[in-house]
């Protein structure tokens, strides 16, 4: 139950303090900031890859509702079956900040599930990087106003 | 569109011919509540209505069930269950009241000494009253983990509320009833033009849930409230919602709508907490 | 506020289908508070790391697009009885670890 004092000094200080405290002899990339507050969905991921451009494939599956019951929290899992998978991101084109999360897959199997915000309708984009090279898929989620739940 | 709106303004009128009638007996009306939602929603089974509007939207059920399988209010009843069996200062627990944590399906209860209605949440405030304990707020936090715990620990127990014949009993539950059917507010909607009537129909884009199972699941962890919330809290928000003033939570009008609306829903299993939009 | 974290892993065949539930705000900064119209601060995980023994077998950045007590599934090469540990930070310094063992 113990409150942690926050850090007021630079943010990026206080985070590698805390990694060094709680992930001790880690060897990991850092946080990609500019990617994730980048507004634009091309230019988060050039921030976060070095470029924006990726292959249509058919070999990335996503499930997410066709409509969200509730923008605040949007199930949306992605699996592929491309082999040697780095990393798995998911990008909401429609959102403020269209960089949602990142996944780097260190030999885990290409399997990923959370769940997400959606400030409006927008396309799902599924970013599955693997040798090198970027695949994509996409899947609309429509988000409405509710009568009563929204 | 414009089929929708006719829809609803059809069915609102006849909803005037649709409702319980006045003078029947709790009995009577259950069965007559029970079977509307039955002949309405023929493919949805009697025991799948306390999955509220889940039961009848296939689409939204997937959502639903995919949060379930790791819902949000896990670490809440978590803390539930620490908060239930930690002592009280004067060394008394919650089960020196209830026995059981698993009581949920249980309450609302009429009491005869007092000629009141017993909610859960008021229950757990008396409990700690009588250790000498701070009461806690009704609408949602600690007592909504605490009755978190308690409804998953009721989980699959059979709603069996009771109405004595008393006429205090009955006075609390016509009075929910009556709450229950009365337009109020500045849209001058009734509980029962959308849960009723309108069950199944859309609003807007919202699909309108069966009534038949709205008080198994409590409390309800809502995307909307990123949070837990008791009955009350809920009530107020659909009076909020049809521009009606709401009640304080643990009024005797929301007790009695309570008491009404949960023994509608008795013979279904407690389901409680879960998630909804 | 407590900082819980809920861990389940299963063992099906060698692979663990980890699921890893955390208590956090999630809030992306863009928010208003409805009582005092002020903007309430940024305070979202930005970092999730899972652990698998001390090998790590996922890194997940992220910001606060995902929902308030966030959810995440994923799947590994594994076998039943080892640990999986599961670590985060958030933008403003704080943390939590918390362990399970693989069923």
């Amino acid at each position: 139950m113990k409150r942690r004092t926050l850090l007021k000094t630079s943010l990026a200080a206080s985070v590698v303090m805390a990694v060094g405290s709680v992930i001790p002899g880690r060897v990991m990339a850092a946080y990609p900031k500019a990617a994730f507050e980048n507004k634009d969905a091309a230019g988060a991921l050039n921030d976060m890859f070095g470029t924006s451009d990726y292959a249509e494939s058919g070999d990335i599956k996503i499930k997410a509702p066709e409509i969200a019951e509730n923008g605040a929290v949007v199930p949306v899992q992605v699996s592929s079956s491309i082999a040697n998978i780095e990393s798995i991101s998911i990008v909401v084109s429609g959102n403020p900040t269209p960089m949602i999360a990142s996944f780097n897959m260190h030999g885990s199997e290409g399997f990923v599930s959370t769940r997400i915000k959606m400030g409006k309708t927008s396309d799902v984009l599924a970013v599955v990087k693997a040798g090198g090279s970027l695949h994509a898929t996409r899947q609309e989620v429509k988000v409405t106003i509710g009568g009563c739940g929204g | 569109m414009r089929k929708t709106i006719y829809t609803i303004v059809v069915s609102l009128i006849t909803s005037m011919i649709g409702t319980l009638a006045l003078a029947s007996t709790p009995t009577e009306d259950l069965k007559a509540f029970q079977q509307y939602y039955m002949d309405r929603f023929p493919d949805t089974p009697k025991s799948d209505f306390n999955n509220g509007v889940y039961s009848i939207d296939a689409a939204a059920r997937e959502t639903f069930e995919s949060i379930e399988e790791f819902a949000p209010y896990e670490i809440d009843i978590e803390k539930g269950e620490e908060l239930y069996h930690k002592p009280f200062a004067n060394g008394g627990t919650y089960n020196d009241c209830f026995g059981e944590p698993g009581v949920r399906h249980l309450y609302p209860q009429f009491d005869s000494e007092t000629g009141k209605i017993v909610t859960l949440e008021s229950a757990i405030n008396d409990c700690r009253k009588a250790a000498g304990e701070k009461k806690l707020k009704y609408k949602k936090g600690t007592i909504a983990e605490l009755t978190a715990y308690m409804a998953y620990e009721s989980r699959g127990n059979v709603f069996d509320i009771k109405i004595p014949n008393d006429p205090r009993a009955l006075a609390h539950y016509n009075r929910g009833k009556r709450h229950w059917y009365s337009k109020r507010g500045q849209l001058n909607m009734a509980c029962a033009d959308c849960h009723w009537t309108n069950a199944g129909n859309m609003l807007r884009a919202e699909r309108l849930g069966p009534a038949f199972g709205h008080m198994t699941h409590f409390p309800k962890y809502r995307a909307k409230w990123g949070n837990l919330g008791t009955p009350h809290r809920r009530f107020a928000g659909c009076n909020s919602q049809v521009r009606a003033k709401p009640f304080k939570a643990q009024s005797d009008e929301y007790k009695a709508l309570e008491y009404f609306l949960t023994y509608m829903g008795n013979g279904l299993e407690a389901n409680g907490p879960a998630t909804r939009k | 506020m407590a900082k819980k974290t809920k861990i389940r892993a299963k063992e099906k065949d060698g692979i663990v289908i980890a699921k890893v539930l955390m208590s956090h705000p999630m809030e992306t900064g863009l928010r208003k508070d409805k009582k005092t119209g002020k903007k309430i601060p940024a305070h979202f995980i930005q970092e999730v790391i899972a652990k698998a023994g001390d090998k790590t077998v996922l890194e997940a950045f992220w910001a606060g697009g995902v929902s308030k007590n966030p959810y995440m599934s994923f799947k590994y090469k594994g076998a039943k009885g080892e640990m999986l540990t599961i670590s985060w930070i958030d933008n403003q310094g704080g943390s939590a670890s918390k362990s399970a063992k693989v069923k």
